[in-house]
């Protein structure tokens, strides 16, 4: 607040001495317009402990605390600022001044000591929450869209910027804790067989072809499952690496879950006295408008959805009473389905098909084929997911249901669509990983017959390592499924960015400028008919964001750059989305809430979240790792290096007592108690919640009485 | 913005030309004598603390209520709510409401949040029906 000087008058010219800032004190006490506190200037007392009866020091306890209460409770009082501000000071004076004659007196000095450190506290913490404050990226940029968009648009740039927070965790974790390690501490490149590029690929792996499907010497790098060295302690910090690339595999999914978890339950706390419709009308009508509209375009669609919304309330009130041709309704609703059910099947077919014929291709080799058919899968995947969801938007036309109601099934439609994908997609993986795993014995036996040919010319000797050196490129080389399932994800993720990048590109800017420029010399008036402006498809893009999400979250395992690919695509999403909206799309006309919807894309995560953590889990416990590549190679499972772990790194009593917690006699009642405490605390909930909906009443009963 | 001393009129505050009740906001922040609805710094002052993100549901409701009453009288009877929506259905003929929608909707509301049924809506009716939206406090706050 700037000083004031003393005599400035502001507005008033009858109270001049009024607007004194606090800054510049005076001594006398003030008086503000409206001062509802109880007056107790009056009361003189001294501030001798010994001179006070007991009667008037337990008045002034009473005035002590009472102004002790209205201090903590200013902040919530609907007065005026000046008044608010001369209350404090007067009260704090009151304390101050009368604190010492109640305490002993020599408690004086630790008192006043006391308060000062208290008041650098929280000085301290209010500057530390406005440098927090400062340092969220891309405020500006949203509150910007926020204000020519509505709220439920930016809520989508918000989700993206929470889901870039924890793509930088994930990006830390598997970077410093597995990529680095390796890198600096691990054999280089070149050294053993896994580490290098094969003498028969060698010629093409510089290529940008290659590196672009990352062959080459993108796959013989850090980047994926296959580089990593089973050694089990490597460089002289003596850094277990299998149990580091095993332990961040599982502490990512543990992270995402609990970030998840916890966000949802502080959405489900904000919102937590659940959606009442008793209040419909009044809602609408004292909540619907948003004060941080700020363009007058979105406030004329703000004004027309208002409209539509209080129209469409009315004749909804009216009309629930009557329902015809609720039989003809039903037909339509039960035959849409039918018709929806019919598209997810073929689409599920197709993309089982396509696998199928892309693994003939490869066994033929790659290049007979032209650039379609090598990169078929992600295309029709990629297609797919472009226009299914417009066949079901025009499906659900035969449903007639209320728009709410529809944008949710039309969701719920698009997250079966690409759920059933991603999930024909795996088994398809899943049989190719089978053909490796057979390919795998041939091999061995193929690596017996070439090793025993090396022998030939030499005398029989004990020794298992050939005499003379072969250059690591000319060994020959096991197949290495997981490598290449990271590199499916890895080709699958990038394809999709593309496509969405190039959708935005062409459906929006491009739109955007033939109707801008065109629109004078054409017949009929392109702004306000076809095609028009686009405007910004929030569901379509929340769930997009959700489904990449979930392919991170499945293949980061396999591939640990996963979450840095991730990273990087976020940041220039954020962007050019950001770009996009402000360039090429117009306010929506129908403006929904975003409140209800953050818990329910917060729900789809976590349902995405444990779907996409199944597969991963499923080849973890159940397939042998490769033997010739990978940090597990060698072992039976891969979950073996625990018990390796265990029997090596701590002491013999620390593995005893472990396996005795995981023998199975003790785990299964654990999991039966924890049943139980789940079905205990469901009920316990249940019955607050009636507890709740009594209280209620009784609340409306009670005001209705003494009003 | 000029000294303490200066004074920000209504026309100023470009801001706010697109909310509809920029006038309202204006005339209750204002301590001017004139009655003109001009602000100092510290009825600025005043106006962005009860928009602000930290500011209590007890501080919005009551600032709410005092915005939508249009006539000042302390409830909200069946006048100041038809000026109230007319306001929020903008400013053109053809978005207006006719006047049977309208009378529809206000007994709709007044069966709602009128608890005595005394045919207007007081501060504490008021309150009691804004603590159970969800979006009050998110949507009733003002950024710069």
């Amino acid at each position: 607040m700037l000083p004031a000087e003393k005599n400035t008058c502001v507005i008033h010219t009858d109270k001049c001495k009024d607007h004194i800032t606090p800054l510049c004190l005076s001594s006398e006490p003030e008086t503000s317009e409206a001062d509802d506190h109880e007056d107790d200037d009056n009361e003189e007392t001294e501030v001798r402990p010994e001179s006070l009866s007991p009667e008037e020091l337990e008045k002034l306890k009473e005035a002590m605390d009472e102004r002790k209460k209205l201090i903590q409770s200013l902040r919530g009082k609907p007065w005026p600022m000046k008044q608010k501000l001369d209350t404090l000071r007067e009260s704090q004076e009151f304390v101050e001044k009368h604190e010492g004659a109640l305490g002993k007196g020599r408690g004086r000095k630790l008192y006043a000591y006391k308060v000062m450190m208290t008041k650098k506290w929280m000085k301290f913490q209010r500057d530390f929450e406005n440098f927090k404050t400062a340092c969220i990226p891309w405020e500006m940029k949203i509150k910007e869209i926020e204000s020519h968009f509505g709220s439920s648009v930016a809520s989508y740039f918000i989700f993206l910027r929470w889901m870039y927070g924890i793509n930088m965790i994930l990006f830390g974790l598997t970077f410093g804790l597995v990529m680095v390690p390796e890198a600096l501490m691990g054999k280089s490149y070149g050294s053993i067989p896994r580490k290098t590029v094969p003498r028969a690929e060698e010629a093409s792996a510089m290529d940008f072809a290659v590196l672009w499907d990352f062959g080459g010497y993108a796959q013989y790098s850090v980047l994926f499952y296959g580089y990593y060295n089973n050694q089990r302690a490597i460089g002289w910090l003596k850094f277990r690496m299998p149990l580091s690339y095993f332990l961040v595999g599982v502490g990512t999914v543990a992270y995402s879950y609990m970030v998840v978890i916890r966000t949802m339950a502080r959405n489900a706390n904000e919102s937590g006295i659940g959606d009442d419709n008793s209040f419909n009308f009044s809602w609408k009508m004292f909540t619907s408008w948003d004060y941080l509209i700020g363009n007058p375009e979105t406030a004329d669609n703000k004004f027309a959805s208002i409209t539509t919304s209080f129209k469409e309330a009315i004749l909804e009130e009216q009309e629930s009473l009557k329902d015809d041709n609720i039989h003809l309704t039903r037909f339509l609703r039960v035959l849409a389905n039918f018709l929806v059910l019919c598209c997810l099947a073929g689409s599920g077919y197709l993309i089982y098909f396509v696998v199928r014929r892309s693994q003939k291709f490869t066994l033929d080799g790659l290049e007979n084929h032209t650039w379609w058919e090598r990169n078929e899968v992600n295309m029709v995947m990629s297609l797919l997911g472009m226009f299914c969801p417009m066949l079901f938007d025009v499906i659900s036309t035969l449903e007639n249901y209320h728009p709410r109601v529809a944008l949710q099934w039309q969701l719920g439609r698009i997250f079966a669509l690409f759920l059933g994908n991603l999930y024909t997609f795996i088994i398809a993986l899943m049989d190719e990983i089978n053909i490796k795993r057979e390919e795998e014995n041939i091999v061995k036996f193929n690596i017996t017959m070439w090793e025993a040919s090396l022998y030939n010319g030499t005398l029989m000797e004990n020794s298992t390592a050939p005499p003379f050196t072969i250059h690591p490129a000319d060994v020959p080389r096991g197949p290495c499924w997981e490598t290449m399932v990271g590199q499916e994800f890895v080709r699958l993720i990038i394809s999709d960015t593309m496509m969405t990048y190039i959708t935005l590109l062409i459906g929006d800017f491009l739109r955007a400028v033939l109707v801008r420029f065109l629109n004078n010399c054409w017949c009929w008036d392109l702004e306000a008919g076809f095609p028009s402006y686009s405007e910004f498809d929030v569901s379509g893009n929340v769930l997009g964001l959700i489904f990449n999400q979930g392919m991170i979250w499945m293949g980061a395992f396999y591939a640990p750059c996963l979450p840095a690919l991730n990273v990087l695509r976020l940041h220039v999403s954020m962007y050019l989305q950001c770009w996009a909206v402000m360039c090429c799309n117009v306010p929506q006309e129908r403006v929904f809430k975003a409140s209800g919807s953050n818990n329910f894309y917060m729900a789809m995560l976590l349902v995405i979240l444990f779907l996409s953590t199944l597969p991963a889990i499923y080849t973890i416990v159940t397939i042998p790792p490769s033997f010739d590549c990978g940090p597990f190679s060698g072992k039976k499972r891969m979950f073996d290096v625990i018990h390796e772990t265990l029997e090596s790194d701590f002491p013999v009593w620390f593995s005893k007592v472990f396996s005795y917690a995981s023998n199975p006699g003790l785990v299964l009642p654990f999991i039966l108690l924890m049943a139980l405490a789940i079905y205990y605390l469901q009920s316990t909930a249940k019955s607050y919640k009636e507890a709740n909906v009594e209280l209620k009443k009784k609340v409306q009963m009670v005001t209705c009485n003494e009003i | 913005m000029g000294t303490t001393a200066s004074k920000l009129g209504k026309d100023l505050l470009s801001e706010y030309q697109s909310n509809p009740f920029r006038e309202r906001i204006c005339h209750v922040f204002s301590t001017s004598e004139d009655k003109d609805g001009s602000l100092t710094f510290e009825d600025f002052l005043d106006l962005l603390s009860a928009f602000s993100d930290s500011a209590t549901l007890e501080i919005k409701s009551h600032y709410a209520f005092r915005i939508f009453d249009f006539d000042d009288d302390g409830t909200l009877d069946r006048g100041d709510l038809e000026k109230l929506v007319n306001c929020l259905t903008g400013e053109t003929d053809d978005t207006r409401l006719t006047p049977e929608e309208m009378r529809q909707l206000i007994s709709n509301i007044l069966e709602e949040s009128d608890i005595d049924k005394d045919g207007t809506v007081n501060l504490s009716e008021f309150q009691h029906v804004i603590s159970r939206s969800p979006d009050f406090v998110s949507s009733f706050k003002i950024v710069l």
